[in-house]
């Protein structure tokens, strides 16, 4: 009995785990089923979901690829305008090649004109040096001849450049005829300050002061007229200056400065306004009262001063009489101090 | 020598006038001849005396001072700062205001003397007020005055922009373009000298002297039988046409560069070296002004010059001209390679490159000018004789121009094939990877293999 009770109940356990397994089989698989369906369901909404937001940004990509596309064209379109416009606009006027070869052209032929204005000019410049070349050279030629007027022919003997076996006489025989002959005063002709001041400007000689009197020719004739002796003249013309120590120091010098400092004390100070002089009765005759010229005179004005200013010496004459104006050598001043009233008389 | 300044010292106190003239100018040629007189007399302290009774003396006397002062302030700056500082400088203007035309003469010889040696020394020049006396100067009708102030002013406004701006306010510019006509030919150089270092500065000064209505005068100048006045003409152009384009396009249109032109051509020497920049920096502004250049028969003399000259510094500014010329584009550097010019760069460079402690200027300007005028060039028949001899750094943009224009022109390829170029192209040996090799590959590919190998 005990055997075949354990037997029922094993047999009992067998069959109570194997409805279990069928019964948890089966349920796992509606869950399962279940499951299934829920994520199906889940899908489904989502993809419900999804697509509708999908189709709504959808509108707005393609708006905005519509939108892009279009951009692009007319982005293209303006970019081949404006290649158009800037091409044209620097092939017209920046960098204008028509333009630039007329430029070319104008400045070569500018430079052409520059070039011979220039080669003109110097050739002028050369023509001038050539002639006075030229006439530097005529002028010593002159000179020589001048200088050579003995090589001249006479009537008897033939010149040098006269040679009787020429046809015609030489050109520089036919210069001698035609020059004068130098003189010995023409050596001292170049006066002497033109040199000196010359050498002033570079300092090369201190100045020669004029101390040698001039020569005058031995054969002068003695000129008409009351002149003074001609050697007194000039003792008196070129009478070397010797001023005093004083007078030769400047004025704004320390010592002169000095000096005037002692001199307007010296007027300041004086107790009564006549100078000291030491012999008194020596200067008393120097005194005397002189009238003036204006007043003084026989019967009022003396006429020199005022009317006439010449002094006369009839003892110097050399002639009796004094100068006479024979003719006038000016004109208008014959009529001087004659024509409305009657001041101003001549003597 | 020593004795004698000592010697001459109380003399110059002397009462009679005449022997303190004489003493003077015996200080005046001692001084002159020798430098170590000169310092003698400065510090003997003679010049305080010389100068201090100078207002009150006769005209030679006067002349004489300015001799002396002259004399001493050439040597050297510290010289002529020692005559400064005794107050000279007042002594010396005092003098230019004097009548007489000999005394004005050697008061500004002395002031242009001071001027020359540096800025400082001209500031107190012009600080004394020298400069309308000067200009006054130049308006008397004695030519050696007028030199000599056209020189001092040139002295004076060299220096510094507001030193030639001074002298133009003074009103200089005016009256030294009424004597560029003048048929002296020194006063021509001294004036023209002038106008140039004032022009040098600044665009404004520039401007200021070009509006005084110089331009077709100064080309007379150029045409002139004086080798220094034609410099010196050449140089006041070149600096009025290194300021700006504008200038220069002025200078262009009034015919002058067909005068500087011929002027390079006429002279030889330094002379030529200011007309050779000038048209270096008119080419230098835009291509159109080159192409004027090239227009008016540049280049030939040009050549001429970079093969006659034998100085550095010429041969340098001819071939820097040239370079500036040919390196706008193509159009210009073919001009300058037709002109058969840059065999003759190339000689230059690779000539003194082998002294390489030299950097000589020709072979830097040179070297320069060859590489701007062969990147623009593509002109085959002048580049071929420089493939054989050039070195490696200009071979590169030689192969690359070839590399450039080979692909595109079937008849320059034929010739280069046929006068032995892609020989000489495959006998270079050039690292793989680099410019000269990718070069190189460009213009094997525009051949066919049986031909490369």
């Amino acid at each position: 009995y005990f055997y075949i009770f354990r037997a029922i109940d094993e047999d009992r356990k067998t069959k109570y785990k194997a409805a279990v397994k069928i019964q948890r089989w089966f349920r796992a698989c509606r869950v399962r089923a279940y499951l299934r369906n829920l994520s199906k369901m889940a899908i489904l909404i989502q993809k419900w979901w999804r697509g509708y937001l999908r189709r709504k940004h959808f509108r707005e990509i393609v708006e905005r690829a519509y939108f892009i596309k279009k951009l692009k064209f007319y982005n293209e379109m303006a970019v081949r305008i404006q290649k158009m416009w800037r091409g044209y606009y620097v092939r017209k006027y920046i960098h204008n090649f028509y333009a630039l070869k007329k430029y070319l052209k104008a400045v070569s032929v500018n430079n052409q004109l520059v070039r011979s204005e220039l080669q003109e000019y110097a050739e002028m410049k050369e023509n001038e040096e050539k002639m006075k070349d030229l006439a530097k050279k005529e002028k010593e030629k002159k000179y020589q001849a001048r200088k050579m007027h003995y090589l001249l022919s006479t009537e008897q003997i033939p010149g040098i450049y006269n040679s009787p076996f020429r046809k015609s006489p030489d050109p520089m025989e036919l210069l001698l005829r035609k020059s004068k002959p130098l003189t010995h005063r023409k050596q001292q002709l170049k006066s002497p300050f033109a040199d000196e001041l010359y050498d002033w400007l570079t300092c090369k000689k201190p100045p020669a002061f004029v101390t040698a009197l001039p020569l005058l020719p031995a054969d002068r004739q003695k000129p008409q007229g009351p002149f003074r002796d001609p050697a007194e003249v000039l003792r008196q013309r070129y009478k070397p200056l010797e001023p005093t120590l004083r007078v030769r120091e400047s004025m704004n010098s320390p010592q002169a400065r000095a000096r005037e400092a002692t001199r307007r004390q010296e007027w300041r100070n004086p107790i009564h306004n006549n100078e000291f002089l030491p012999f008194s009765s020596y200067h008393k005759n120097d005194e005397k009262y002189e009238p003036s010229l204006c007043k003084s005179g026989k019967y009022g004005r003396e006429a020199y001063g005022t009317k006439y200013f010449r002094e006369v010496y009839p003892k110097k004459w050399i002639a009796d009489k004094d100068f006479e104006t024979l003719f006038s050598s000016i004109v208008l001043f014959e009529k001087f101090g004659k024509t409305y009233s009657s001041t101003g008389q001549i003597v | 020598n020593s004795g004698v300044v000592c010697l001459l010292r109380p003399l110059l106190l002397d009462v009679v006038p005449s022997i303190r003239q004489t003493t003077a100018l015996a200080l005046g040629r001692l001084a002159d001849y020798d430098v170590v007189v000169a310092e003698a007399i400065v510090k003997a302290g003679i010049l305080p005396q010389l100068i201090c009774a100078l207002p009150e003396e006769n005209r030679y006397y006067k002349k004489t001072a300015a001799f002396v002062l002259r004399a001493i302030a050439k040597h050297s700056p510290q010289l002529a700062q020692a005559i400064v500082q005794c107050g000279a400088l007042e002594v010396l203007v005092i003098c230019l205001e004097d009548f007489d035309p000999g005394v004005k003469e050697g008061a500004s010889w002395a002031f242009g003397y001071i001027a020359r040696h540096n800025p400082e020394l001209s500031q107190a020049v012009v600080d004394a007020g020298a400069v309308p006396l000067l200009v006054l100067c130049i308006q008397e009708p004695e030519i050696a005055l007028k030199r000599i102030a056209a020189s001092t002013l040139s002295d004076i406004s060299k220096h510094s922009p507001e030193l030639a701006q001074t002298v133009v306010d003074a009103g200089a510019i005016a009256h030294l373009a009424q004597m560029i006509p003048n048929p002296d030919a020194k006063l021509k150089r001294q004036v023209l000298s002038a106008l140039s270092q004032i022009a040098k500065h600044s665009v404004d000064l520039a401007e200021l002297v070009v509006e005084a209505e110089i331009f077709p005068v100064v080309l007379t100048c150029l045409k002139d039988s004086d080798e220094y006045v034609k410099k010196n003409g050449a140089t006041l152009i070149r600096e009025i046409a290194k300021h700006t384009p504008e200038l220069s396009q002025l200078i262009v249109n009034s015919g002058a560069v067909a005068a500087v032109i011929d002027c390079i051509g006429s002279c030889r020497g330094t002379v030529r070296l200011p007309g050779i920049m000038t048209l270096g920096y008119v080419a230098a502004h835009s291509e159109n002004l080159s192409m004027a250049v090239i227009v008016s028969k540049g280049i030939p003399p040009l050549c001429v010059c970079l093969i006659e000259e034998h100085e550095d510094h010429i041969k340098a500014a001819a071939a820097w001209a040239l370079g500036q010329i040919g390196r706008h584009s193509a159009e210009h550097a073919r001009h300058v390679a037709v002109a058969n010019v840059l065999s003759t760069l190339l000689d230059i460079y690779v000539d003194t490159r082998s002294s390489e402690d030299l950097k000589m200027k020709a072979s830097r300007f040179a070297k320069k000018a060859l590489k701007n005028i062969l990147q623009k060039c593509t002109y085959l028949p002048a580049l071929e004789p420089l493939l054989h001899e050039a070195p490696p750094n200009i071979m590169k943009h030689i192969i690359g121009q070839f590399s450039k224009v080979l692909p595109h022109d079937s008849k320059a390829r034929r010739l280069f094939v046929t006068t032995g170029g892609l020989k000489k192209v495959q006998e270079i040996k050039a690292e793989p990877g680099s410019l000269l090799q990718e070069y190189i590959n460009t213009i094997n590919n525009c051949y066919p293999e049986e031909i490369v190998r």
